[in-house]
This record gives C-alpha cells, sequence and structure tokens, in this order.
C-alpha cells in the first residue's frame, strides 16, 4: 500500500525557517513507521536526518510527535494509519535539525535528581536482601528508556511559564530510588523534590501516562512521591 | 579540535563504560559513543547475567566452566573461561551493590533461573545460573552503569563515530572521530584506547543487532594491521521473532516455553534428548532450519512456534513482560493464548580482535601485544566463547573484561606519554571525506549493503559450503569494488547519517569479506560454523583459532592454538 507522509523540515544551515515535505512511501501494513521514514532517507531524500537504534522499543532514540502524539517511531505500525501521516519533532525541546531536538536540557533535569543508589550503610559480603514486595514496589519504574515522550507531552513542561519543572522522566527515575527498599537518601531526594520545580510541579494531568511507550504509571509514581514528601512532613 | 585524555574509551556498552567506571581514580576518562549512551546494544540484552551463586539450586564454578567449554565446542581458551567463571560471582555481588534492581526468590536473595546450555554436575540437567532483573537485564545494567558514569564526572562525546586509529610509531596513540552533530572532526590524544564497539549483526538481512552495530572497531583494527580472530563463528539466536528478526529471549524458554513444528510436536526433543529446548543455540537454530527445509514449518513458512500459552498470564507478566509487548506490538497476537513465529536471527559474533586474559590487543599468533590498544566486550576474541556462545554468558563477559581492561591500562599508562602532537591523522581524514563528498559516485549504498545482507544470509549464515562461500566472496568481493564508486549526496555538516552509513559499509564489506574466508578455510564444523560438505568436527586438524590479516595481497588466514586445561574435547551431545 501507498503511505504519505508530512514530514516537519528544518536544517538551520540553509532554511530561514521549517517547513512541511510530503513523501509517498510504498509499505507493507506490518512495516514500523520508523522503516518507511528510512525507505525515504535511503531511496528519496538522503537529507532528512532523525534519530534511531534498536527498532524494537527499547533504547528511546526513535520518540516524536506522529499524528499530534508523542511516541516511537519504530512501534507505530502502518497498518494503524490511514493515508496520511504527520510527523514533527518532539515538543518541548529545541530543534536542531528535522526531527532531530537538543535533549541536553532533558538529561540535565535527569542527573539533577541524583539518579544512583546512595547508601551509608558498608555494603554486605554478598547482595542486599530484598524481598520481592519490595521489589514490586518500583519495578515498573525499572522500564523507562529515557525516550522524552512524556516530559515532551507535559503541558507543565510546555508552557514556558513552568518549563523548569523537573519533567515527568526525571521524576519517574526519582520514584526509582526514593521506592528502593536498599536506598538510604530518602531524607536528601524528599528535599530535592519537595520543590515547586520539582514533584510539586506536577498538575496530574496524565499526559505522560497516556504516551509512556513502556506503559508505566508515570502520573501514579509522582503521586506517590507527593505523598511520600507529605506524609514525611507530617509525622 | 584536538583533545587529550589519559583513557579513551570507544563504545559506551557495558564493557566500555564499565572500564570507564575502574578508570576514573587514576586519570582522565572519556568515552566516545556512535549513539547517546543510554542507546547502545547492549540495554537490548535480555535474558541475564550467569553465575554459579547458588541461590536457587547448588551451583559450583567448575560446572559453569565445564558448560562454557563445551558449549564453545572446544574451542574457547579454557585459562580465559575460568577466569571469567570464577569472577562471575564478585560481578554480581558488585553490580547489585551498585544498585541494580535484580529480581529477586521469596527469600530476598537474587532470584536465577535456567538457561540454554547451563548445567549441572556436567550436562545431566539443567541448573538455575542466569541472574535477571524480568527480561530486561542489559537494559537496568547500562542504566546503573551510566549512572555511576555521570557521578564519577566521565567525559562523554556521544554521537561521535571513529573515522581512524592513530599509531605513533608502533603504539595507538588515539583515534579520530567524526562529531555527528556538526560533521567536525575531533583528534583525540590518549595514552590508553579501548576498543568496546560491540558487533556486526547489520551485515546479515535478519539480526537482532541495533542499525549501529556495523563492527567499526574491528574494521579499523583490522586495517591497522591488527588480525582478527574465529570471525566464522557467527551465532544465530534461535528465537528471532518472525519476520523482523527482533530478539526473543532464550528466558522465554528458561521459564518452560517449548518450540512446536507444524505438527504441534516438540521437535528438540529429537535434536537434543537430553536439555532439549534448553541445547546450546547453534543446535536449537540449526534444528529450527532443519524443520523448515524439511517442510514442518509453520503453515509450510520459514518459521516454527514457541509456544508460552501453559506458563500463564501471571509469569508472562512478571518475568516475560518486555517480550510479550514486543509480540503484541508487531504482530498483533498474545503470547498468553497464541504461539509466536520465530526463526534464526543473526546475533552475536564470537569472533574479533584477538586479546589477552587483560584485554590487551595481540597482533600476531605468538601472542605479542599492541601497546597502547585493548579491547573488551563483543568486539574482542579473548577467547571465552569459542565456536558458540551461551546465553547471558555475554553480559559476564562485558563486565569481567571490561573491568580486567580498565585494571590492564591503569596499570600500562605509567610508561607511555602522549604522542607526537600533530594534526595530520586528522587532516587525512578530513582530505578523505572531503574527496568522498566531492566523488559523484554513481553507487546508492542501501542498494549495496541490501545486496551484501541477502548474500551474507545466503552463503554466510547457519548452513554453509565451500560453493557457497566461494560464490559469496567473489560477490562480496564485487560489491567492495562496487564501493569505490559510492556516491554520498547529502553534502551537509550536520548530522549526515548518509556519510556515516557510506563508512560503516566500507567496514561491514571488509568483515563480510573476513567471515567468509575464515568460513572457507575451516573445513569442519564446530559450534555455529556449519560446513554441509564437511559436517563433522575434526580435532586433529583444527582444534584452533583462526587469524585473519590484511596484508597487500590481500586477506591471509594463519593459526593459533586452544588452550586447553582441565578438558579434553570430547562429543558434544545435548
Amino acid at each position: 500500500m501507498l503511505i504519505r507522509l508530512k514530514i516537519f523540515r528544518f536544517d538551520p544551515e540553509k532554511d530561514e525557517k521549517p517547513y512541511y515535505q510530503t513523501y509517498e512511501v510504498e509499505a507493507d501494513p506490518m512495516d514500523r513507521l520508523l522503516d518507511c521514514l528510512n525507505r525515504i532517507r535511503w531511496e528519496q531524500d538522503p537529507t532528512l536526518s532523525f534519530r534511531m537504534s534498536c527498532g524494537h522499543g527499547v533504547c528511546g532514540s526513535d520518540g516524536m510527535r506522529i499524528n499530534g502524539v508523542c511516541g516511537l517511531a519504530c512501534q507505530k505500525l502502518v497498518r494503524s494509519f490511514k493515508e496520511e501521516v504527520l510527523i514533527e519533532p518532539l515538543p518541548v525541546f529545541k530543534v536542531v535539525k528535522d526531527l532531530i531536538v537538543d535533549l541536553d536540557p532533558f538529561f540535565e533535569k535527569y542527573q539533577s535528581i541524583k539518579p544512583y543508589l546512595i547508601t551509608q550503610t558498608p555494603p554486605p559480603d554478598q547482595e542486599r536482601k530484598q524481598l520481592p514486595e519490595e521489589h514490586r514496589q518500583f519495578k515498573e519504574a525499572i522500564r523507562c528508556i529515557l525516550c522524552a515522550c512524556c516530559t515532551a507531552s507535559c503541558p507543565v513542561n510546555q508552557n514556558r511559564e513552568t518549563e523548569n519543572y523537573v519533567g515527568p522522566a526525571a521524576l519517574v527515575r526519582a520514584f526509582r530510588y526514593l521506592f528502593d527498599s536498599r536506598d538510604e537518601a530518602s531524607e536528601e531526594r524528599m528535599a530535592l523534590l519537595d520543590q515547586e520545580e520539582g514533584a510539586w510541579g506536577c498538575q496530574t494531568l496524565w499526559k505522560c501516562t497516556e504516551v509512556c511507550p513502556k506503559d508505566i504509571p508515570v502520573t501514579k509514581q509522582i503521586g506517590q512521591i507527593k505523598k511520600r514528601i507529605y506524609e514525611a512532613k507530617n509525622k | 579540535m584536538i583533545h587529550q585524555h589519559d583513557f579513551i574509551i570507544i563504545g559506551a556498552g557495558l564493557a566500555g563504560l564499565r572500564a570507564a567506571v575502574e578508570c576514573v581514580g587514576q586519570g582522565d576518562v572519556a568515552v566516545v559513543s556512535k549513539v547517546f549512551p543510554t542507546r547502545s546494544h547492549s540495554g537490548a540484552a535480555q535474558g541475564g547475567i550467569t553465575a554459579s551463586l547458588g541461590n536457587e539450586e547448588e551451583d559450583r564454578w567448575e560446572w559453569h566452566l565445564f558448560d562454557t567449554v563445551k558449549g564453545s565446542d572446544y574451542l574457547g581458551d579454557q585459562d580465559a573461561i575460568e577466569i571469567m567463571v570464577r569472577d562471575a560471582p564478585r560481578v554480581i555481588y558488585e553490580l547489585e551493590h551498585m544498585g541494580v534492581p535484580f529480581s529477586r526468590t521469596p527469600e530476598g536473595k537474587i532470584a536465577q533461573r535456567n538457561f540454554g546450555g547451563h548445567t549441572r554436575d556436567f550436562g545431566k540437567k539443567p541448573v538455575k545460573r542466569a541472574c535477571y532483573a524480568a527480561d530486561r537485564t542489559g537494559r537496568v545494567v547500562l542504566d546503573t552503569l551510566y549512572d555511576q558514569c555521570l557521578r564519577h564526572h566521565v567525559k562523554f562525546y556521544p554521537e561521535n563515530y571513529v573515522l581512524s586509529l592513530v599509531f605513533d610509531q608502533k603504539r595507538c596513540a588515539g583515534v579520530v572521530t567524526c562529531d555527528l552533530a556538526t560533521g567536525e572532526l575531533l583528534l583525540l590524544q590518549a595514552k590508553a584506547v579501548l576498543l568496546a564497539t560491540g558487533g556486526c549483526g547489520r551485515i546479515y538481512k535478519t539480526t537482532s543487532n541495533g542499525f549501529a552495530s556495523t563492527g567499526d572497531g574491528m574494521s579499523l583494527a583490522f586495517q591497522s594491521g591488527i588480525p582478527l580472530e574465529d570471525m566464522e563463528f557467527v551465532q544465530f539466536h534461535p528465537t528471532g521473532l518472525y519476520p523482523l528478526g527482533i530478539l526473543v529471549s532464550e528466558a522465554a524458554r528458561g521459564e518452560g516455553g517449548l518450540l512446536r513444528n507444524r505438527l504441534g510436536k516438540r521437535f528438540m526433543e529429537r535434536y537434543a534428548p537430553t536439555v532439549k529446548d534448553l541445547a546450546a543455540r547453534d543446535v536449537v537454530s540449526r534444528a529450527i532450519l532443519i524443520e523448515t527445509r524439511e517442510k514442518r514449518g509453520i503453515g509450510g513458512m520459514d518459521y516454527v512456534h514457541l509456544d508460552l500459552t501453559h506458563l500463564g498470564e501471571e509469569k508472562i507478566e512478571e518475568r516475560l513482560w518486555e517480550i510479550a509487548s514486543f509480540v503484541r506490538i508487531y504482530l498483533g497476537i498474545d503470547p498468553i493464548y497464541d504461539p509466536i513465529p520465530v526463526q534464526p536471527t543473526c546475533h552475536y559474533i564470537m569472533g574479533g580482535i584477538p586479546t589477552d586474559v587483560d584485554g590487551r590487543v595481540l597482533r600476531d599468533e605468538k601472542g605479542s601485544i599492541t601497546p597502547g590498544l585493548y579491547a573488551a566486550g563483543e568486539c574482542a576474541c579473548v577467547s571465552v566463547h569459542g565456536a558458540n556462545r551461551l546465553g547471558c554468558n555475554s553480559l559476564l563477559d562485558l563486565l569481567v573484561f571490561g573491568r580486567r581492561s580498565g585494571l590492564a591500562m591503569k596499570k600500562d599508562i605509567i610508561q607511555y606519554e602522549y604522542g607526537s602532537h600533530s594534526a595530520e591523522p586528522m587532516k587525512r581524514m578530513e582530505s578523505r571525506i572531503k574527496d568522498l563528498l566531492k566523488h559523484k559516485g554513481k553507487e546508492r549504498g542501501d542498494s549495496l549493503r541490501k545486496r551484501m545482507q541477502s548474500v551474507m544470509m545466503e552463503y554466510g549464515s547457519v548452513f554453509r559450503n565451500e560453493e557457497g562461500l566461494k560464490k559469496g566472496i567473489e560477490e562480496i568481493g564485487s560489491l567492495k569494488e562496487r564501493y569505490k564508486d559510492i556516491g554520498v549526496s547529502d553534502q551537509k555538516k550536520a548530522f549526515n547519517y548518509e556519510l556515516m552509513e557510506a563508512i560503516e559499509l566500507g567496514h561491514q564489506l571488509d568483515l563480510s569479506e573476513v567471515i567468509l574466508l575464515s568460513a572457507l578455510q575451516r573445513r569442519e564444523s564446530r559450534g555455529a560454523h556449519y560446513r554441509e560438505d564437511f559436517p563433522v568436527r575434526a580435532d586433529r586438524y583444527f582444534l584452533k583459532h583462526t587469524l585473519v590479516f590484511e596484508t597487500p595481497k590481500g586477506p591471509e588466514v594463519r593459526y593459533k592454538p586452544v588452550k586447553v586445561t582441565r578438558f579434553q574435547p570430547e562429543a558434544r551431545v545435548y
């Protein structure tokens, strides 16, 4: 079948402003949108730029806005679209070229929440014990592949006035450590998150949860962070 | 631009990052990565890491050693394998202490599961040896190591691909890279360079590998006069999702999944009577292909079924969530109720850059070291996997030898200074790129690459024979000729993927030739290398490692002995 892709283009080396270019691609219904993008690049227009790596939804490289909704191009099959698909870069982030955005601010926010296990007690000779119930508390959060779809879809991050909100992805990682029974830095973490730009920036708008390619219950986890902070302060 | 770092690591997968974490105390560490570090292919690993912890059932490192030696079809160097399996428990505990969220037993210990080829009592029964985090073990270990690198302020050069290795006299003194974002070239000078660039699965049409797995590091070493070892041993993982080739982890069979043919029969009972569906991967891949060749594939097609329907919803959601997700997204079926179509997919290369047990690159069959150059991970060949790798031994390999390379680099750099400060190596690459862009060649990269992938699939995959290998070598040869006239029409500097892919294609064509030549010369069958015309293993003539050297007259094949210590080669039956 023939499918039409209307794609956002912008090359700062030559373009004054962005424009849209439409391509027609021959595709099988079970092909990925990523396959179509590659076909365009290899057969029609080698200048089209986008990131990709694993091609099956585990690396997080190819996050983009597809028909207005953020997702991974490698997880969308041609058969789920009608004749024309609109493809744009992730919102919130500065466009570098075509579908490639600058994710440095995203990774800076991620780093700011201390994404590593912090302990004071020296480790035992073998493994620290952790019960399956304790592991279950945060095991959905470990699925995160840092694709940035959640943060790009968040109306709080999209709003210039609240753009310093640390964002759902950073909070998912913060949740992962705050709720890991082995971590010993709860107080330190909660102090970091107990800010207007931290957990309290979340307005429970659910967009993050809707788009997460790994089905992480993002909004629920941010809610649990808020609850933990509140309970700690009101003991 | 010219930068200096004590340690330069090429590749931000598990081997590279583990080496980085090791070197951090001793000097300035920089990691160069073609993709953003967290996108590295190590993150796609699903099944687990093996170690004889004995958390669920009794286990011993001696059994792990035997299983790995037998799995390698007796081509693995047993001294190196012994180092690896004895270090395994320490590796797991170290990872757990860093924060890796392993799945747990009811008592709270690290959980372990069955995996292909791992047994108790030297082959008697499967044993639970693979430590795991659901079916996303690679992802969580990669994330943990990356976070450790951030914590220790490792410098990253993300989205930079390496164009050449720089040598000062005989010593490796750095690399020239291209910054994808700007198209600018960088000369990075170092006292020690570690190649941790992974595999080259994209040479084949059906592969589980990501797009970046094009074997750049192996090819660059080869071009610098370093031989490539055991390249004929390419692992086809038996269960790639049909038709995309996406990995469906062996963990599915470890949790009880079964392979069935058109008749619903559990055919592995015939090919591997003892461990059946949990036999070594080469055995299972050949079995699947024989079934489909003999028209017992599903609907007469080229795939069989992986049946998880008897495992129950809870087990699948708990331990095989990622796999279930792929199957639902890409095929629109549900593994809780439907069997999964699978076929062998190119997954891993056992061969690579020869090293000693500390990651030092060897430049000949006598074991001469290349000062300043190290290799670890899939791109290296120690050799711990010999002719076939067991599942979950790769993540172990990366962490053991990534660390050992780091230790060796720390020890060795005391004797090294930075090389000459000439920008000449960078200027040379700049002019090569300019010529490539100016050339206006008539050949399209995409056509050449597709043809290469088909040729390799046809002549260099699971079943090989002399006629096919010779034809393959001829075809690759003609593709290499055509490659000289490759045209890159995108002339822009920033994010020029067309240029990068053209350079990657050059690497891939070189490696294809090496693989086919190595396979042609090995007139026996061993592990993943199966010759229809020489179907038996011939220890008398071929219990040795292949080394292919680049010479002015073309690639030349030599050999070196295998280190046999505790286990004499015997028949390999599962």
